[in-house]
């Protein structure tokens, strides 16, 4: 057996470690994909996402065209260049998957999120929160003499940005959509 | 109207196996004698059977298991044939509509529990919608990149009458594209006029297109003069016996076809997806190739390895047009340097890489298959295989004339697998020589299936090299793990000739090398099915070999002949 030259016992030999050597610099990147509307096909995109180990950062659905029984789903994942074409080619496989749009790379395009937060305090801490909202055109959709309920529209970096300032002023409660996006223009 | 929809789709030969939730349809099924139903003994092996039907005709194998257990069993078959992208379509019971999601007797989240190892799968909740369903389970598993469907149908919806749709052209909104860029190929047709070591590497996508593919194949590799080499699962579209023809690649690939993946400046994939087992160390894989590749899944190209040349389409298609092409550009290669090239082929396989003695009064399982062959060749064979050493010696040592006569378990490399699909292939070609080439732990896993063989007077030979062990997983710890042989035996071991008696069919054992032939023979000419126990060398390692983890470069060439290589051809090997 010496012949052949491999350590014996050496248990590094794993067949299962044999990842390419593409680029490894992650990129975020916004899919649309329209979908049929029919019972599973949100499984099938979550499957395939947990199943094949890629990033999930947010995912929103709903039916866009009722008559054509087709859902728009919006997902935000990161991943090097070739997991995100893996990704897409990967998602454009699904039966039911009728288009997928890099939106990242397909031109400009508009992002969005809504997103409540519930801020509970009284005094200077109160005023401010009220003060920072104005600024940041967030509505108070609910109040009590102790807390209130933002309601925030915009891109998801400005949501990001209303909830660092709010921590500090007795943030307790956040409930966030997920992006929708639409490409800009035609 | 299930069965109805079964005929219009043009099925001949189902496999499958009743219960409470299919007794609708087993009652339509009783009624009509269109098509015929197989009884297999284990819903797995219903699935095998339906894929071993499938490879060696071409047409999608059709499978009726009940809802819970039935759905579960037939898992692993869905799982093998999505892996080796073999069109396969299940109707599994589910319980009625009103008791769904209620833990009712034999439910199971069946579309859920194979959502991940089907193409598709629906479930169809109302009877007006259950043709059309059906059809579009045909259309999904047949067109494309082929695969498992399954359709689940509640009881309710299967007593009800609703009305039947005959299939019609398709509506459907899948339909994947079969043309190739023409662009693309004028760019790949140019790099092999230019390339001064070409090789094809085929796989498993020539035979899912179609006889057509292979012949198309064969015309591109005579008239250019390239060489090509083949994965385990296109093993035929090219003839062994062809004179291109450099063996299998990969893992235990030949040693000339593995050289020339490595040192090739043009590598052209033709329907393979350069799997880990192809691949070696992926970033040691064919360093100085432009590499093209074909395929009709656009999620193979660029999965694992990068390609310079994609090329979406279906094979047939594709390679029609690259002979086009190359035709009108004058059909040109680089012939001078690719004579040279062949003779660095010719260098690596004077090595004789599947060199082996037989010696004394123990058979060696190559030795074995050397003479199977030599007795079959002739024959209208067609060869399956269980998973291990056995499967690794059959890709080598038998000869594959043609497309869809080989049976194996590819990507996942189901244990149990073969018994099964012999089931199937004898039944779709009842006059012909069905072998399935076994490990004995591979062919206990579904040898219930000996009642099916023998019910159906299916002729199926199985040819177990009984070497008493699991012997790919002995040869890995003897390699990688120390020699620590733990749980790698094949104990307690059936009396294989009882055993085929015991169910009315004819046993076979054959120790001596000196017998070998006659027994064969004996097997061949039996009408009925036969269990050969072949014992085999119990500590038989499969060569060449490329380690886990190793580049094609270093492979290994096996205990006898690594001295005369290493002088040979000094550094490459490890
Ligand atoms: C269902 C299943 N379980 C486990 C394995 C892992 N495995 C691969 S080869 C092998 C041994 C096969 O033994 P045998 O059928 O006797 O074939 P041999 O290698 O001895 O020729 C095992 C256990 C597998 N491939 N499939
Ligand atoms: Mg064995």
């Amino acid at each position: 057996m010496s012949a052949l030259k491999i350590k014996k016992g050496a248990t590094s030999h794993s067949a299962y470690n044999l990842r390419p050597t593409f680029s490894d610099v992650e990129e975020r990147h916004t899919l649309a994909v329209l979908v049929e509307n029919e019972p599973g096909v949100l499984a099938r995109v979550i499957g395939l996402f947990s199943g094949r180990g890629y990033n999930i950062d947010s995912l929103t659905v709903a039916e866009v065209d009722h008559t054509g029984h087709l859902s728009r789903i919006t997902i935000v994942t990161s991943g090097t260049p070739q997991v995100i074409e893996q990704i897409k080619a990967q998602l454009g496989r699904i039966v039911t998957v009728h288009d997928v749009h890099d939106l990242t790379v397909e031109g400009a395009s508009v992002e969005r999120e809504l997103a409540m937060f519930k801020v509970s305090g009284t005094g200077d801490k109160r005023v401010e929160a009220l003060r920072l909202a104005d600024i940041f055109r967030a509505r108070v959709v609910d109040s009590t003499l102790e807390s209130f309920i933002f309601e925030i529209t915009g891109a998801p970096d400005k949501i990001d940005a209303f909830a660092d300032l709010m921590r500090p002023l007795g943030l307790s409660d956040v409930a966030r959509t997920g992006v929708a996006a639409l490409s800009r223009g035609e | 109207m299930i069965v109805q929809a079964l005929i219009d789709q043009g099925v001949d030969t189902v496999f499958g196996y009743p219960g409470g939730a299919v007794l609708p349809i087993y009652d339509e099924v009783f009624q009509q004698n269109a098509i015929r139903h197989i009884l297999v003994r284990h819903e797995q092996g219903a699935v095998h059977a339906a894929e071993g039907y499938a490879r060696s005709t071409g047409k999608p194998g059709v499978v009726i298991v009940t809802s819970g257990p039935g759905a579960t069993n037939a898992v692993t078959g869905l799982t093998d044939a999505l892996m080796d992208s073999i069109p396969i379509i299940v109707l599994t019971g589910q319980v009625p509509t009103f008791m769904i999601g209620s833990d009712a007797f034999q439910e199971a989240d069946t579309v859920g529990i194979t959502r991940p190892c089907t193409k598709h799968n629906w479930l169809v909740k109302e009877t007006d919608a259950l043709s059309g369903v059906l059809h579009e389970a045909f259309h999904v598993a047949t067109q494309g990149r082929p695969g498992p469907v399954l359709v689940d149908i509640p009881k309710d919806v299967q007593f009800a009458t609703g009305t039947y749709m005959p299939p019609k052209p398709s509506v459907s909104h899948y339909q994947p594209k079969v043309k190739g860029d023409m662009e693309e190929i004028t760019e790949l047709v140019a790099a092999m006029e230019k390339a001064k070591k070409p090789v094809f590497y085929t796989g498993g996508g020539v035979i899912n297109s179609g006889p057509a593919a292979s012949q198309l194949l064969r015309e591109l590799v005579k008239a250019t003069g390239f060489p090509i080499t083949s994965t385990l699962m296109g093993l035929g579209s090219y003839p062994a016996s062809g004179q291109n023809w450099l063996g299998m690649l990969g893992m235990h690939g030949l040693y000339q076809a593995n050289m020339a993946m490595h040192d090739c400046d043009l590598l052209i994939n033709i329907g393979a997806r350069f799997d880990d087992r192809i691949t070696g160390r992926i970033d040691a894989f064919s360093p100085k190739s432009t590499k093209a590749h074909i395929d009709i899944d656009p999620s193979s190209i660029n999965k694992v390895i990068k390609t310079d040349i994609p090329i979406v389409g279906d094979v047939g298609h594709v390679l029609e047009d690259i002979l086009k092409v190359w035709k009108s550009r004058g059909r040109k290669t680089n012939s001078e340097a690719v004579a040279k090239w062949w003779q660095q082929i010719e260098e690596w396989k004077a090595i004789d890489c599947l060199k082996f003695t037989q010696t004394g009064k123990v058979i060696k399982p190559q030795h074995a298959l050397v003479r199977l062959e030599e007795l079959t060749r002739k024959h209208d064979r067609y060869i399956c295989t269980e998973v291990g050493q056995h499967q690794m010696w059959a890709a080598q040592y038998l000869g594959f004339e043609d497309p869809n006569r080989w049976m194996t378990s590819g990507g996942l490399g189901t244990m149990g697998y073969g018994f099964p699909a012999s089931i199937g292939v004898q039944m779709a070609h009842p006059d012909a020589l069905v072998i399935n080439v076994a490990g004995e732990a591979s062919w206990l896993m579904n040898m219930q299936e000996m009642g099916t063989a023998v019910q159906y007077r299916l002729p199926v030979k199985q040819f177990i090299l009984n070497n008493e062990r699991l012997g790919m997983v002995r040869q890995w710890q003897e390699l990688l793990h120390g020699e620590r042989y733990s749980q790698s035996w094949s104990e307690a071991l059936p009396d294989f000739v009882k055993l085929a008696e015991a169910f009315g069919a004819k046993g076979i054992i054959c120790s001596d090398p000196d017998d070998l032939d006659d027994a064969i023979m004996e097997m061949i000419t039996h009408d009925g099915p036969v269990i050969f126990d072949c014992l085999v060398e119990k500590h038989e390692n499969c060569f060449p070999m490329i380690p886990s983890g190793k580049a094609h470069n270093e492979m290994l060439l096996g205990e006898a002949q690594t001295q005369g290589v290493i002088d040979s051809k000094g550094s490459v090997l490890v």
